[in-house]
């Protein structure tokens, strides 16, 4: 087994240094790093943005590009979180508690220094899980049939609808939502057209291109135009020199920076506690075991390494699902998974057999992207900084031109532009009504499967509907399911929050900054 | 900020609408779904997904909507989109702003198709931008020169994306 890994590993880093593919790899993890530091443009709208540019591209090439922006965003985030006491990106957040302190105190570059380096220890040990852990996944996952496929499907849609941000009602409304949006154009199996309304270019389904950008991009701009304000760069002057930390700082942060690495792996393999979750619990369990938590929250190493080594290594873990399972746990990975489905690749357990180029090259290509995060964070900290003075004036009205453009670019027509304005203000509704979209894409991108394997079980089971709980794995998966439901209504009832997120948070004890409460710190002008 | 009068509190329970849109597009679906053959459950139709879900969504919605009208306002999701606060309009509502975000990509349709990738982007960056408090007139111009000066060698030449740089009155 070790052996087998060993190999296509190295099989993985042949695909990888191939010039076009190492380039590729490069574009992503730059321009992830870059969109990481500015605020108001996550990964989500990013890797939406650049998906159209990738259609006549290699598979290959393209999902190194897209994997590359998506953990190239993780280092970008930490940066907005120490200097700045901007938590831009969530699983960031607790980050500004301890890091930021550290800044006040002239040791802002220290704490840069050293989160580097925990990042790369978290992301390697998390690129290590998944190529140990993922054939062992697949060589289990072979063996389901349609039945268990639907069973794991449910889990996942609903652990990662449940146990992410907002209420878990709603959010499993937004995968309801999402699983119709689905069905939306030509079915399958019949060759019907559903909720077309008579409209031809409703015939191939709702685009995904567009429904990611709609609502990630269009509805978070309406969200944030003139809401962002100004940027208080006052601390941010942090040379090379300053990066260095001391002897006494390495070995203070050598012990927290795997024990964090530890929890963001654990995170990762909980389908729906993605990197956020993974940091609050992280910087929860430092606090516990620290001798001196008082002292949390005053700028210590230990509260900056331990969630950040733990970030980046549940980021690379959420990989291990989605790539051996076709199961994404949020809707980064969904629109990933979108991506390869674009490229005409069929997500699911024998993705690795039959594509063992991009599974390995993939695998290997984070390891090449990680380490030229290190080597370009070091040199370009004080460039992605200057970033951040660009007017949010000027970089909505820029991203419009790429959201059109690349919508268009999706099919060559007009049609999907006029689709995304929609999605868009749809969107933005919801976000006003209390919800989080990032389920919808969850399930968009499971839908059709979901339905497929549905059809499939209930065609082999004579339309027994208890064949779920008949057959012992899938039953497992039901049980979880309901387990997770029941646990969800115990906790309502009982009146205390089923919702992780928050949850986590009141474990961490301090006051995490939110996105907008900070900028509006940002906004008081402190000279 | 609280309000005590009864009417007041009806417009500000944000989960109340909620319920109610998901409840509302449920129904949409579930019926409009029923028109579409169901089968039976070994054979399923086109329509019995699309249906179900339909009905789910119609419960969801019930369930977020009962919930806003007993109990405490659930979602106080911190840092999340919208902040806890129950009111349906941000703190300072953008209307210009958002229609001009809006806008853009119409702009963006009716420029490209009739005249050109030009400009559509011209005008998409154009539009766009009108919507921010602090631009001036003279920097919006300057914005949407160079996005499209760059847009167009990015998606033109280098992208090579089927779309004329210029034309009259092109695909109508």
């Amino acid at each position: 087994m070790i052996e087998a890994a060993l190999s296509g590993l190295w099989y993985g880093f042949g695909v990888a240094f191939e010039p076009h593919n190492i380039m590729w790899c490069f574009v992503g993890v730059l321009v992830g790093n870059m969109v990481g530091v500015l605020p108001g443009m996550g990964p989500l709208a990013t890797i939406s943005i650049l998906l159209p540019l990738t259609f006549g591209m290699k598979p290959v090439g393209a999902i190194l590009m897209l994997g590359g922006v998506m953990y190239g965003a993780q280092y970008g985030g930490a940066i907005c979180s120490i200097l700045l006491n901007l938590p831009c990106h969530p699983p960031h957040a607790v980050t500004c508690l301890d890091g930021f302190p550290m800044t006040k105190q002239g040791r802002g570059g220290v704490a840069l220094g050293l989160t580097v380096f925990a990042s790369f220890v978290g992301a390697s040990w998390g690129i290590t899980e998944m190529i140990f852990l993922s054939p062992i996944l697949v060589k289990v996952a072979l063996q389901f049939g349609p039945a268990e496929v639907c069973s794991l499907m449910l889990l996942g849609l609903l652990a990662g609808s449940t146990l992410a941000r907002g209420s878990p009602v709603k959010g499993v409304a937004m995968t309801v939502l999402g699983l119709f949006l689905g069905s939306v154009g030509t079915d399958l199996e019949t060759g019907s057209e559903r909720y077309t309304f008579g409209i031809t270019e409703l015939d191939d389904g709702v685009e995904l291109i567009a429904l990611a950008l709609g609502l990630f991009g269009i509805a978070e701009f309406m969200n944030s135009v003139n809401q962002v304000a100004p940027i208080n760069t006052k601390y941010t002057n942090v040379g090379i020199r300053d990066m260095r930390p001391t002897k006494a700082d390495m070995k203070r942060a050598f012990f927290p920076m795997w024990r964090g690495t530890i929890v963001g792996s654990l995170c990762a393999l909980i389908p729906g506690t993605g990197p956020t979750i993974a940091s609050f619990v992280a910087y929860a369990t430092e606090k516990k075991i620290s001798k001196h938590p008082e002292k949390f929250g005053t700028g210590l190493i230990e509260g900056v390494v331990c969630p950040e080594a733990s970030t980046h290594s549940s980021v690379q873990g959420d990989f291990i699902p989605t790539m051996s399972l076709g199961i994404p746990g949020d809707a980064v990975m969904a629109l990933l998974l979108g991506a390869l489905m674009i490229q005409g690749i069929v997500p699911g357990p024998q993705l690795i057999t039959q594509h063992p180029d991009i599974f390995w090259g993939l695998v290997a290509s984070f390891w090449i992207g990680n380490i030229m995060l290190v080597l370009l964070n070091v040199p370009l900290i004080g460039i992605w900084v200057k970033m951040l003075a660009i007017p949010y004036r000027f970089l909505y009205p820029s991203a419009m031109f790429f959201v059109c453009i690349g919508v268009y670019a999706a099919n060559n027509d007009f049609f999907q532009v006029g689709e995304v304005a929609v999605i868009g203000l749809f969107g933005y509704v919801l976000l006003r009504l209390g919800f989080h979209p990032a389920p919808i894409l969850l399930g968009f991108v499971l839908g059709p499967r979901f339905e497929e394997n549905f059809r499939r079980a209930m065609l082999i089971s004579r339309g027994d509907i208890f064949v779920f709980v008949e057959r012992p794995i899938s039953a497992v998966f039901v049980a979880l399911c309901a387990l997770l439901i029941g646990s969800q209504i115990y906790f309502r009832l009982k009146g205390s929050k089923a919702d992780l997120e928050p949850a986590a948070e009141n474990l961490v004890g301090g006051q995490v900054p939110t996105e907008l409460a900070a900028q509006r710190v940002g906004a008081t002008p402190a000279e | 900020m609280r309000f005590s009068t009864s009417l007041r509190e009806l417009i500000t329970k944000r989960d109340f609408y909620a319920g109610g849109l998901m409840l509302l597009l449920g129904l949409g679906i579930a019926l409009k779904g029923s028109t579409y053959r169901a089968g039976t459950l070994m054979h399923m139709g086109p329509g019995f997904m699309p249906t179900a879900l339909g009905i789910l969504l119609v419960l969801l919605g019930i369930a977020i909507a009962a919930a806003s009208l007993t109990g405490e306002p659930e979602d106080h999701a911190i840092g999340g989109h919208g902040g806890g606060s129950q009111s349906l309009l941000p703190e300072n509502p953008q209307w210009w702003a958002w229609f001009c975000i809006l806008m853009s990509p119409v702009a963006f349709i009716f420029f490209g198709r009739y005249f050109g990738m030009l400009p559509g982007t011209f005008a998409c960056v154009f539009v766009a931008a009108l919507g921010d408090k602090t631009s001036t007139w003279k920097g919006i111009v300057i914005l949407s020169t160079v996005v499209t000066v760059f847009g167009v060698a990015l998606f033109s030449y280098f992208l090579q994306i089927p779309m004329p740089i210029l034309t009259w009155r092109g695909e109508l």
